[in-house]
């Protein structure tokens, strides 16, 4: 810590906050599918993970698409791949709702344990349809290397697409919740689900239409991924904890309160990252979340229902 | 660079007609005589009730073909199906033809343990190739020890261990890590080294090994030592401690899913890998992994291996073509697929050196066994049960293929448990 000087430190603090920014970006992008999910129909969806791949195959079949049939357009591909990712994932999840989910509404147990079982099944059918191991996806070569600042610092670009695309999906989902008729019924479902349906709103269909999202917005999420990370059958498993962790942490029916703490949990990680070593980082990182659940189990914006 | 071409072919058979069949190598010991089994009644070579009879021998073979390591071994089972059709093609193993009972270790440890018991108790079993990581092969070794089975294990690892009950056919850990570190301070001029690692036993040990070495031989100087949790995949805050440490190697052991984020990372960070400022080696990216990684981002790391699919000899070629001939064109075989391959032809040389399937002779008639054929040129069975064999040092291209840019002059001596090292 000691080491360096002090124009170096000015470059790591830079650097850091914005090693800091992509890893915020990559956490609120994993945690707002499930924290509509989890927050607002209160399904603990262990195939999150499993929705996000599926996205990121998405966009390895339309690398191929497009590499192979339309390369004049690649360097634009990646755009309308994760349009298609968000509604492969969304039919898949409006699917998995109409056949499992729905039964399972009053036991959250039960749908923790069927989700699990949606997740080994589309892990096993990745598996057999792509094959064991990982897929390489072809990133555009405008959007792989980095933007020197000074010789110290360089911005890549990978991470600010990443940002962007973070900050496009939270806006959309903000509108979509607060501005639009579905965001109005689907909070009006959470706050009193009987007299929802009493002034006839179609809950089957906004519950069936949530998770759909959830699940789309997901599958976005992986799509985004394939520039910083893998695509393999298991892959959907590296996302999950975290993702659980930023949902709970900021209180899972909070949006904002997601993104709050998906900017604590990434900062703490990157600052401790840079001074200690990664394992141990990710330790401390977690104990710290730890301790503050115990103190505030409801996490960090809890919504006031009344009970 | 080329290769030096000093392999033999085994004598009698032309590689084409062997071809047909998949096969192009055999024991220097025993070329191709077609055994026949009448000559070695069963109730002679199999004095311990194994699965041997007048006409078959029944081999296990133990991987995960799923959950998360299926990634990493299914190429070693196509390889040891490869080998074991050669050899009956070749007219099999003391004239027997061989079988195989497949079971799935399911990337779960305690499943290689019970299935490990089932080959050898129910199966009975002369011989099991398999397990890739060194967790399964720790959860196998004490059924192997307790039913005396014999087990082919095909992964380079950390070393320190030897059991009489395997065969390490991979590198342990100072085969692999000593000569690249020679290389790259001889050649690159490299005094300053960044160590990288995932969070587990063989990243730890080899970093441990390359750190005395470093420190100890070289005289030169570690600048970062560092691990990420398995399944991590945020490199950017090392990637910028690397950028200011400013090491000349940044030495590099991480593996899984995290392999791709590194390299994806480290190349959208603007580190350059072709440029060589700094120099990337490591010893956990094969062939097999840069399909995932992807060529483009790995482009100009170096890579210390034992075998590299681009070997030039004649063993090596034969070996690609019927490889890609049984399990498709867009085939890949990294240095792990490759000694898997081997597992199947060091038995059937240790056997029929043993003129027995029984554990104890086969064991016994083990160290000196030697391929001149296998597809990594010549290896030999050392005492300690793990192979002389060569380091090489290969230069990635864009294609997911390596250059080999280094070979060790001799045959490189397995030391599992190396002093001045612990």
């Amino acid at each position: 810590m000691f080491a360096y000087s002090l124009s170096e430190l000015g470059a790591i603090l830079a650097m850091q906050g914005f090693a800091g920014l992509i890893l915020f970006s990559v956490f609120v992008l994993m945690a707002l599918g499930l924290a509509i999910i989890f927050g607002q129909m209160g399904v603990i969806n262990m195939a999150h993970g499993e929705f996000m791949i599926l996205g990121a195959y998405v966009t390895y079949l339309m690398s191929n698409l497009f590499g192979g049939f339309l390369p004049a357009l690649f360097g634009a591909y990646f755009f309308i791949s994760t349009v298609f990712a968000f509604f492969a994932s969304g039919a898949l999840g409006i699917f998995v709702e109409w056949a499992l989910i729905r039964h399972l509404y009053r036991r959250p147990l039960d749908t923790l344990l069927a989700t699990w079982a949606v997740s080994l099944i589309l892990q096993q059918v990745y598996r057999s349809v792509f094959g064991a191991r990982e897929v390489g996806v072809t990133i555009p070569d405008w959007m792989m290397g980095s933007l020197p600042v000074t010789d110290l610092i360089e911005v890549p670009i990978n991470g600010l697409c990443v940002m962007a695309l973070a900050l496009a999906v939270s806006l959309g989902v903000w509108l979509l919740l607060f501005r639009s008729t579905w965001g109005r019924q689907v909070r009006a479902i959470k706050q009193n689900r009987v007299m929802a349906a009493a002034v006839g709103i179609n809950t089957e269909w906004t519950d069936r239409l949530t998770f759909g999202i959830g699940c789309g917005v997901a599958g976005m999420a992986g799509s985004a991924f394939t520039m910083i990370g893998s695509t393999g059958p298991t892959a959907g498993q590296l996302y999950i904890v975290d993702t659980f962790l930023v949902v709970v942490f900021g209180g899972a029916a909070s949006l904002l309160g997601t993104v709050a703490s998906a900017l604590s949990i990434s900062q703490a990680q990157s600052i401790m990252e840079f001074f200690l070593s990664g394992s141990m980082a990710k330790v401390l990182t977690l104990l710290l979340v730890v301790t503050i659940l115990m103190l505030r189990p409801q996490g960090l914006f809890a919504v006031r229902l009344r009970k | 660079m080329p290769q030096r071409k000093d392999f033999r072919r085994p004598s009698g058979v032309s590689r084409r007609s062997v071809l047909a069949g998949g096969a192009a190598l055999t024991s220097s010991l025993f070329a191709p005589g077609y055994l026949r089994a009448q000559d070695y009644p069963t109730s002679e070579v199999n004095t311990t009730g194994l699965a041997v009879t007048d006409e078959t021998a029944t081999v296990g073979i133990l991987h995960s073909v799923t959950g998360t390591m299926a990634i990493s071994e299914t190429g070693s089972v196509q390889a040891e199906k490869l080998a074991i059709a050669q050899i009956n093609a070749l007219g099999g193993v003391l004239g027997r033809q061989l079988d195989y009972i497949q079971e799935d270790g399911a990337s779960d440890w305690p499943t290689f343990a019970e299935k490990a018991r089932k080959l050898l108790v129910n199966d009975r079993v002369p011989s099991v190739m398999g397990c890739w990581t060194s967790a399964s092969r720790k959860a196998v070794l004490p059924v192997f020890e307790q039913y005396n089975g014999f087990l082919y294990y095909p992964t380079f690892y950390e070393g320190l261990e030897q059991s009489p009950n395997v065969i390490y056919m991979g590198q342990e850990a100072t085969q692999q890590i000593i000569a690249g570190l020679d290389w790259v301070a001889r050649t690159k001029g490299a005094e300053t080294y960044y160590l990288l690692g995932s969070d587990y036993i063989w990243p730890r040990t080899s970093n441990k090994i390359a750190r005395k070495h470093i420190e100890n031989f070289l005289g030169q100087k570690v600048v970062g030592e560092e691990y990420y949790p398995l399944g991590h995949t945020q490199f950017n805050s090392v990637i910028n401690k690397i950028r200011l440490r400013k090491p000349d190697v940044i030495y590099a052991i991480v593996v899984g899913g995290s392999n791709v984020a590194f390299y994806k990372q480290l190349k959208a960070a603007g580190i350059d890998m072709t440029s060589e400022d700094p120099v990337l080696l490591t010893i956990s990216v094969t062939e097999d992994e840069i399909r995932g990684i992807g060529g483009e981002n790995i482009e100009g790391a170096y890579a210390c291996m034992k075998y590299f699919q681009s070997l030039e000899n004649e063993n090596n070629l034969a070996f690609v073509d019927a490889f890609k001939a049984m399990w498709g064109d867009d085939m890949v075989i990294g240095d792990v697929t490759q000694a898997a391959y081997l597992g199947p032809w060091l038995w059937k040389a240790a056997v029929e050196k043993a003129g027995s399937f029984d554990v104890d002779k086969v064991r016994a008639a083990s160290p000196g066994i030697e391929l001149t054929t296998a597809p990594e040129g010549y290896v030999r069975v050392h005492e300690n049960h793990h192979l002389w064999s060569k380091t090489r040092v290969g230069r990635a291209r864009t294609d997911g293929q390596y250059d080999v840019v280094f070979e060790t002059a001799d045959l490189v001596e397995p030391d599992p448990f190396p002093a001045g090292y612990q």
